[in-house]
């Protein structure tokens, strides 16, 4: 018997590679954070710019890049599929309320926190990635010797939307909700549950589920008020 | 002190065999004592449909204190009712209101088919331990207890461990029907004693492969089978089942 296909085929295995795919975006989302806070240094724009630029010329990231998007996309389709099953588990279900005391609101809802934020990536990527790859409109700029694209009046413009500017709060919420349970739940799956770090795992997953949302939020709020 | 009688309406779920469809029946009880066991209330009930000469409602227990893990009800969406770390037949009356009205199911899941009312078929478990959970011993005099020694902190994990009754509150309380709380404490009571070493790699392949093959669903680490146990198994037990599980995954067979 291969063992390592057996893993592959295994509920626990999903698990992992739900877990996996679910790490390597907690990562992300910290790396993207640090990138996006520069839109607040009051420079117009020449932080971000640079930052936008040199990200998109280093083949290193452009690597981890492609990798995100492969990975987003193994985490959709193993949450369809352990949604799937799950739901196969339990055909008939019960007339009893789902029991509110016995677990969180955001353990039980994954599938729609998951479900809402990947239709807010496809919002979030058609509008600023897609644009700064494509945008025709993309003035350029110069800063001391190099001249390079001036993608701040996409983000600025944006976020002077108060619609748009408060669709991106709002799902940040709902990231928020996705990892106070996903954030812990992945170390479970690793087996990295241990009693005694049981609470600094959940202190960590909590911290990091209420900061780094609540930092990609300040964004769209402080720029819509600079706008306005 | 609250009433010593109270009058109760009951919704039971009644379902004849497994291919019937079932239906919720509602039936009224007046001066329930407060002292029965919730067990003791169906019987009750029971009596008064004999007398009505209809068919009494199927239900399973058998040690009526806590131990054998067969009292399985899902009452008002709770597995084993409103308390927490109480089987079925230790509940008792007092925690419910005069006037109040009790939905009682059966365990849902796919592996948990009903048989008859509120009784349903848990041999899902027994597949899964006779699949890997147990020991071989070799046969001969019994071995001098003291030689092998055993840390303090192992022995009471594995104790802990092995107080699951295999009663299912754990299936019925997730919302996945996941069986990873029961199967985490079988595989933690052998994986933390030398006793269990031998089939140790072998023992929690087999019992995730079982419990996979009969259709438990994937656990998405909700908790709620940890808050429903009536014998108090921590998920840390969980988080010890995916460790082993992925180590023995990893490690190349024959
Ligand atoms: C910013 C993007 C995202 C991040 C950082 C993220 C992170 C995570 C993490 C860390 C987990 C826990 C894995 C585990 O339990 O082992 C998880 C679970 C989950 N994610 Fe995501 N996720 C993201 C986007 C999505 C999307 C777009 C969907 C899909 C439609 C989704 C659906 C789910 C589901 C259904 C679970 C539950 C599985 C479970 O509870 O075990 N997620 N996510
Ligand atoms: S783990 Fe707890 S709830 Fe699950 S079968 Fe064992 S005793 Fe019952
Ligand atoms: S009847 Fe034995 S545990 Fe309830």
């Amino acid at each position: 018997m291969n063992n390592l296909t057996t893993l592959l085929k295994s509920s626990i295995g999903r698990k992992l590679m739900m877990a996996l795919t679910g790490l390597f975006l907690v990562l992300f989302l910290l790396i993207h954070l640090i990138g996006n806070l520069q839109l607040l240094i009051p420079d117009g724009g020449e932080a971000f710019n640079i930052y936008a630029h040199t990200m998109g010329n280093n083949p290193l990231i452009q690597i981890v890049s492609k990798l995100n998007f492969l990975f987003i996309i193994l985490h959709v389709i193993y949450s369809i599929w352990l949604s799937r099953l799950n739901k196969a588990a339990r055909p008939i279900g019960y007339a009893g309320k789902p029991a509110q005391a016995t677990s969180t609101l955001s353990s039980r809802n994954m599938g729609i926190l998951g479900t809402l934020i990947l239709a807010f990536l496809l919002v979030h990527l058609k509008g600023f990635w897609y644009e700064f790859k494509t945008g025709a409109d993309i003035m350029m700029v110069t800063y001391g010797t190099e001249t390079i694209p001036d993608v701040f009046p996409v983000v600025a413009t944006a976020y002077s939307n108060v619609w748009y500017a408060a669709f991106y709060v709002i799902m940040m919420g709902v990231v928020g909700f996705h990892l106070y349970h996903g954030f812990q739940s992945a170390f479970q799956t690793l087996g990295l549950g241990y009693n005694k770090y049981k609470k600094l795992i959940q202190t960590a997953g909590t911290l990091f589920a209420i900061l780094v949302p609540a930092l990609f939020a300040l964004i769209p709020i402080v720029m819509y008020i600079q706008n306005a | 002190m609250g009433k010593e009688n109270i009058g109760l309406t009951l919704k039971v779920w009644r379902q004849k065999n497994e291919a019937d469809k079932g239906h919720f029946e509602t039936y009224k009880l007046s001066e329930v004592s407060t002292h029965a066991s919730f067990l003791e209330m169906i019987d009750v009930l029971n009596e008064q449909l004999i007398v009505e000469g209809k068919d009494p409602v199927a239900f399973d227990h058998d040690c009526r204190e806590g131990i054998c893990g067969m009292c399985s009800m899902y009452i008002n969406g709770r597995a084993h009712g409103p308390q927490s770390a109480t089987t079925t037949c230790q509940l008792h009356m007092r925690h419910f209101n005069d006037g109040e009205t009790i939905t009682i199911e059966p365990w849902r899941a796919a592996p948990f088919p009903v048989i008859k009312d509120l009784t349903v078929d848990r041999s899902a478990f027994d597949q899964i331990m006779a699949a890997g959970g147990y020991v071989s011993v070799n046969t001969g005099n019994a071995p001098d207890g003291n030689a092998m020694p055993i840390p303090k902190e192992d022995a009471d994990e594995a104790f802990n461990a092995a107080a699951c009754i295999g009663c299912g509150a754990c299936v019925a309380a997730c919302k996945n029907a996941s069986a990873m709380l029961f199967v985490s404490a079988k595989v933690s009571q052998y994986a933390l004693l030398p006793q269990g070493q031998p089939e140790r790699k072998e023992r929690v392949l087999k019992m995730v492969a079982k419990m996979d093959e009969l259709g438990f669903g994937n656990c998405t680490n909700t908790g709620a089978c940890e808050a429903e146990c009536p014998k108090g198994i921590s998920i840390t037990n969980i988080a010890r089942l995916n460790r082993e599980f992925l180590s023995a995954s990893l490690t190349p067979g024959h």
